[in-house]
């Protein structure tokens, strides 16, 4: 597999009104072509930081990041991305909330329509196109930010803590969905998530990360068989990956035993 | 449902209007003041009956220098809001002009909008736009900039242009307040447009005032107020009306009654 994004010695410090804060020193991070790989660690490590300067978004202070050799300055194009809110725009109908990805870049509308009317059937909304967010669920509104960020087919697909707010159920089904995109490959995501479990299940490669300055520990293999069943949860080899992540948790002191 | 529990709020509101008209035509009749210090209701009634095309010609005119005013005050308002969002530069010029403008009083800038633009509608006009603008500049403005920072990182991330961040994410944003803003402005354009015609002209109910007030004709005076308080009210129901047809996606639209209640 073909590198995809690369971070090298990455440090990002922010100015704020008591002094520099620094949220990222030498991260190093190698992200592989159609790979989903989970930013994994605690509250304040820099995840969000980090990940929002893959996006183009907010560049480091220090160290590159590369997308396929080529320095990333401002979002590049093909790229998706799902926040932590659903940031849906409470004028538009859910269809065209999708429909906006394509907008704002310029894109015809009406090219659109079909593969946008498709993502929804497919990720159960297709009655509820002609809704407004306020309408939907926690679950049913995450989705169609999910449905926006996937509707001009990205190759590289970033997602802050998409399903932080909702409740575990919720968050079941969205994770069985998303590993389900994630088999049509072709795809390279990257996922921010708190859930040792998640990333888990998700992934192919989860990175750990720590504070005091951010940075990523260490890298871990998640060789399970896709398709994944939610069952696999339950399954010793899904127990024994997070066991290992936990017990880096626990050497770092940010779990305790 | 919610047209029902608004037509309850209308027959209300005049019920009560009703009751506090009757209560000032019974006071009239039981105090009997002279008629040049106050005149019952009746009697201002009787004398909008007695020239209905008087009243009309000069309504007509007012509505049309108000709405005129108030029209210009939205383009220009919404105008100057973008650039002062999009150049600090501009923002800093355009706030400074309108903070001195608003300061001054616009009774004593008045006569020298007549020595300019004549004794026509035109200073009527532009009276109205120098009362109205302010309230449609700060409100959108304010609408233009409070947009979640999650939703321009999204235009962002699908590479818009700062034309259509504008257009798709921040206009739509900026409507709730654009109303709130328009809200203000009606009543102040057609102050303006009232202040405009006291200073010159022939024509409005401002000008029918000040006749009316020469010739102590208390009652013409009141009926040309009742008419402009008519003309006013109406005219902020239609701004209000507008707002539930361009925003039923608006919080305030969705969930408006009763809320310090609950
Ligand atoms: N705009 C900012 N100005 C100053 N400091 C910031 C800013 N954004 C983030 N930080 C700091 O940088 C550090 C990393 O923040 P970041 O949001 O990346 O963490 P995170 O890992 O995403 O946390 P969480 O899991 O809670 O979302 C924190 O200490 C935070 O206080
Ligand atoms: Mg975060």
């Amino acid at each position: 597999m073909g590198l995809c994004i690369e971070v090298r010695d990455g440090g990002k410090t922010y100015a704020s009104a008591r002094g520099p804060v620094t949220a990222l020193a030498h991260v190093g991070l190698e992200v592989r072509e159609g790979e989903f790989l989970s930013l994994l660690g605690p509250s304040g490590c820099g995840k969000s930081t980090l990940l929002r300067a893959i996006a183009g978004l907010d560049p480091l202070t220090a160290g590159t990041i590369t997308l396929r050799g080529a320095p990333i300055t401002r979002p590049p194009e093909r790229m998706g991305m799902v926040f932590q809110r659903d940031v849906l725009l409470d004028w538009r109908s859910i269809r065209d909330n999708v429909l906006l990805a394509a907008e704002l870049q310029g894109l015809p509308r009406h090219a659109h329509e079909a593969r946008a009317m498709a993502l929804l059937e497919r990720f159960g909304l297709g009655d509820f196109a002609d809704r407004h967010p306020w309408e939907l669920s926690g679950g049913m509104r995450q989705r169609a930010a999910i449905c926006r960020a996937l509707l001009c087919e990205p190759d590289i697909l970033l997602m802050d803590e998409p399903f932080g707010a909702l409740d575990a159920m919720t968050r079941d089904d969205l994770n069985l969905e998303l590993s389900r995109i994630q088999q049509d490959g072709g795809r390279t995501v990257v996922f921010v998530t708190h859930s040792i479990a998640e990333a888990v299940y998700l992934s192919d490669r989860v990175a750990v990360m720590s504070t005091g300055p951010g940075r990523v520990v260490e890298v871990f293999d998640i060789n399970l068989p896709r398709p994944r069943p939610l069952a696999l949860r339950e399954t010793p080899e899904f127990a024994v990956h997070v066991a290992a992540i936990r017990g880096l948790f626990s050497r770092l002191g940010i779990v305790k035993d | 449902m919610a047209s029902s529990s608004r037509a309850q709020g209308i027959a209300g509101t005049l019920a009560v209007l009703v009751g506090l008209i009757l209560i000032w035509e019974a006071a009239v009749l039981f105090f009997a003041p002279p008629p040049i210090l106050l005149p019952a209701p009746s009697a201002i009634l009787a004398e909008l009956w007695s020239s209905p095309r008087y009243f009309l010609r000069h309504a007509g005119f007012t509505l049309w220098t108000t709405l005129a005013g108030f029209g210009l005050s939205v383009v220009l308002g919404v105008a100057l809001a973008v650039a002062m969002v999009a150049s600090r530069w501009a923002d800093r010029v355009i706030t400074t002009i309108l903070v001195v403008m608003n300061s001054l009083p616009k009774v004593a800038l008045a006569p020298l909008f007549v020595i300019w633009m004549g004794t026509g509608a035109e200073p009527k006009i532009a009276i109205a736009v120098m009362l109205a603008i302010f309230s449609i500049v700060a409100d959108v403005a304010l609408g233009l900039r409070s947009v979640d920072p999650d939703a321009l990182a999204l235009a962002r991330v699908h590479r818009a242009t700062a034309w259509r961040i504008l257009w798709k994410v921040r206009f739509p944003n900026a409507l709730p307040a654009l109303f709130v803003g328009m809200k203000v402005a009606i009543s102040f354009a057609l102050v303006g447009a009232i202040v405009g015609e006291f200073v010159g002209g022939s024509a409005g109910l401002g000008h029918v005032i000040l006749i009316a007030q020469g010739q102590f004709d208390t009652v013409r005076v009141f009926a040309a107020l009742f008419v402009l308080g008519v003309i006013g009210t109406l005219l902020f129901y239609l701004v209000e009306a507008t707002e539930r047809l361009a925003l039923p996606w608006h919080v305030s639209q969705r969930n408006q009654h009763g809320v310090l209640a609950r």
